[in-house]
């Protein structure tokens, strides 16, 4: 017998199936295909200038910082200040995401950008995100070409570009649309490798429960967001 | 195998914790911090028992149709160009891990912390056979370089501080400058990280587990704060999961609901920094991600615990809550129970995975206080498991001689009211009388384990019983009976016998009767249903 059988096979003696009862596979398939919600806490469910707002908040209580743009054209401004006021050097990594390469980079002469994964030596990355959740402060990114995931954790400081009309309420309204655009699993249409969920810097509490920020990840997480609602 | 415990030496290992100034010291922080951090963070979202009371629903609903949403989410993993391989013991877990490392030519092994990879021993096998593992959970490091277990499932080194782990890191950390500074957490954070990103760079296989399983979108997901999860899984060319076949949920908003009660529960966080679903290698335009994404589901003793009282217990998400209001925890931390799983949730886990011939301790070392299933996220009833295994002790003839004689003698009385008043009733007036003077007892016969370390208050008064039916005939308020929660025979008002600490002894100007504060020593109360018998 196979391991594969052999586990199957003592679940289903324990739970007294055998799993071709057509009653339950008809539960378990409209489970998945209805996916419904269980509770949602009201927190989140705001008009759209006071969920950017608490977002904002959100974002702050967990020891990340934030700077709103009217538009994308702002952020190149937007990114040399943030490296200007840590006394920085003027060098950002960035992925291939074309919301990002259309902002008018040259703007900000002394800024090198380079684009792509990171192998570990860049002070700096700039992501662009999919979405943020608003009841926790959370940014939601993808990974692949346009948003490489070491750019998330390698360098000391990452710097993330979140568009003000992908601010939703709570998490179940991001996790709908990435199904909606990336499908429900199965074949190539499935989701990305990663869906990375960030809220704040990295951090640490395992020596003597000291609350220290920068574990292994980025040690500071700057939002720009840009847009109103 | 599974991991050696000592479980069976419990009582001498709580010896040996109480004695530890050091570790006494570390978990006076366990008691005053989390409970309190963990009510504010409840607090703020009035939302919060209704998504436990979801939290339960998805994970029950989970386990009674585990079969087939394992063969839903296998599919999609094998969709996505994952590979799924099926452990039904920790020997086969550890094989499979050790074979695909050897099919990468692995040397150096990243990991993240999985708890499920203590439990099967995943780091001794792979040592055994050449390959060099390095823990990456700042806690799970320094552990590693002590050679001890976790003594807690979320924050593994919470037994140690600051000066044992500096020393340990000068030992270790040899090639760096002798005199650098170590005094604070942040100092040795550094060092930790510095030392760290070299082994992420250069793994050539990163093995993490995992905190739940997406069957809708054959996804695993961790749960983090550092990153060091995130970084094992992306830079090796080969990313393991290990996960137990309980971690399975249905959807992504089945997901989302239990990321919610799981990050106030553990850290007392709204939400954990990096919750990272993950599904398949990377794809072929991806400019990072591992090459190859492998799960191996571990079954080891788990498919058995579906079948009776236990399945409740798999509804675990590893929080560590109740550790973390745990009496008994918080007395002799998480190395006492001589396993990877301490805390309430260990004394229900843990006989399931070793035998509870070997860790029959476990469950009894504990006060039924409640506050464990009080807080617990998916509201498993630990004291009433506890029992279970109190009982399969009992039936399997595992406690001594001399124990399952008092048991058997207290249920002879306790099933026959009318003897137990009396032979209750005479002692408590033999007993008020022999402590009329000094109020108290230092040593009694039969009792000399309680008295060892505290007094044992003298009786005053009538029993219990016979004050609660004065007050029934006598009170203009007929008396209620008092609604139990589950899990907790003795309710919350219930007078426990007094015991004073023998250390300080209060003058007796402050006593002018010259006996201890009222107590109300009688019979416990009458046993309550099936679940109360010896």
């Amino acid at each position: 017998m196979s391991a594969r059988d052999q586990v199957l096979g003592a679940i289903r003696r324990a739970l007294a199936v055998t799993g071709e009862e057509p009653s339950r596979r008809k539960i378990v398939a409209d489970r998945l295909a209805d996916h419904p919600c269980g509770v949602i806490p009201a927190r989140g469910q705001l008009l759209p200038a006071a969920r950017l707002a608490l977002f904002q908040k959100r974002v702050e209580l967990v020891a990340g910082t934030v700077a709103r743009v009217a538009t994308a054209e702002d952020v190149p401004a937007a990114v040399a200040a943030y490296l200007r006021a840590d006394g920085l050097p003027p060098a950002v990594r960035r992925g291939a995401d074309p919301r990002l390469g259309a902002m008018p980079w040259e703007r900000e002469p002394s800024l090198a950008v380079a684009v792509g994964a990171s192998a570990g030596d860049d002070l700096v990355g700039v992501s662009h995100a999919v979405a943020a959740v608003a009841e926790t402060g959370t940014l939601v990114l993808l990974s692949g070409p346009d948003n490489p995931t070491t750019l998330n954790f390698l360098p000391d400081h990452h710097l993330v570009v979140v568009d003000a009309a992908t601010v939703a309420g709570d998490l179940e309204t991001v996790l709908s649309r990435l199904r909606d655009t990336w499908g429900q699993g199965g074949g190539p249409g499935g989701l990305p490798r990663n869906v990375h969920l960030i809220t704040g810097p990295s951090r640490t509490a395992d020596i003597e429960q000291t609350l220290i920020l920068g574990a292994h990840g980025p040690r500071r997480l700057h939002v720009i967001l840009v847009g109103e609602p | 195998m599974t991991r050696a415990a000592t479980s069976d030496t419990f009582a001498d290992n709580a010896r040996h914790a109480l004695a530890d100034p050091a570790l006494q010291g570390a978990l006076a922080f366990v008691e005053t911090n989390f409970p309190a951090r963990r009510r504010a963070v409840v607090d703020a979202l009035p939302e919060f028992e209704a998504l436990r009371d979801s939290a339960r629903d998805i994970k029950a609903h989970t386990l009674a149709h585990l079969d087939l949403y394992l063969e839903a989410w296998e599919a999609r993993v094998t969709e996505q160009g994952g590979q799924v391989h099926y452990a039904p013991t920790a020997a086969d877990a550890n094989r499979i891990v050790l074979d695909i490392c050897r099919a990468a030519g692995a040397r150096t092994v990243s990991k993240g912390k999985s708890m499920v990879g203590e439990e099967i021993g995943i780091n001794e096998h792979l040592e055994q056979h050449g390959i060099v593992p390095v823990e990456t959970d700042l806690g799970e490091y320094i552990i590693q370089i002590r050679g001890e277990m976790p003594s807690h499932i979320i924050m593994p080194a919470v037994h140690l501080n600051r000066h044992q782990v500096a020393a340990d890191f000068r030992r270790v950390h040899a090639d760096l400058p002798k005199d650098r500074d170590l005094d604070s957490a942040a100092a040795l954070l550094n060092e930790a990280r510095a030392t760290l990103r070299r082994t992420f760079l250069s793994a050539d296989v990163g093995i993490t587990g995992a905190n739940f399983l997406v069957a809708e979108t054959g996804s695993s997901v961790i749960v983090t704060n550092e990153g060091n999860g995130d970084l094992t899984c992306t830079l090796p060319r080969v990313h393991i999961v290990l996960a137990s076949i309980e971690k399975l949920v249905p959807t992504l908003e089945d997901m989302a609901q239990l990321v919610r009660v799981l990050a106030r529960s553990a850290t007392a966080q709204e939400m954990s920094v990096y919750t990272t679903i993950t599904t398949g290698p990377r794809r072929a335009a991806d400019p990072d991600g591992p090459h190859e994404y492998h799960v191996v589901i571990v079954d080891n003793g788990r498919s058995a615990m579906l079948a009776g009282e236990f399945r409740d217990m798999l509804r675990c998400i590893r929080c560590g809550a109740c550790l973390n209001h745990c009496p008994v925890y918080h007395a002799v931390g998480g190395h006492a129970y001589g396993f990877v799983y301490p805390g309430p949730m260990g004394a229900v886990l843990t006989p399931s995975l070793i035998g509870v011939d070997r860790a029959g301790a476990l469950p009894e070392a504990s006060t039924f206080c409640g506050r464990c299933e009080e807080v617990c996220p998916v509201r498993i009833p630990l004291p009433r498991l506890m029992r279970f295994w109190r009982d399969r002790a009992f039936a399997q003839h595992l406690p001594s001689p001399v124990s399952r004689a008092a048991l058997a003698a207290w249920g002879f009385l306790a099933a026959r009211p009318w003897l137990y008043r009396g032979v209750t009733g005479l002692g408590t007036r033999l007993l008020a009388r022999l402590g009329r003077v000094r109020g108290r007892f230092a040593w009694l016969p039969l009792a000399g384990g309680f008295t060892a370390t505290r007094d044992l208050a003298a009786p005053q008064g009538a029993t219990f019983q016979q004050q609660w039916r004065q007050r029934a005939a006598s009170g203009p308020e007929r008396p209620r009976p008092r609604t139990v929660p589950s899990g907790n025979p003795h309710g919350r008002g219930s007078e426990p016998l007094v015991a004073e600490p023998r250390a300080a002894p209060a003058p007796a100007a402050d006593r002018p009767s010259g006996r201890p504060r009222p107590v109300a020593v009688g019979e416990p109360e009458r046993p309550r249903g099936p679940e109360a018998r010896p």
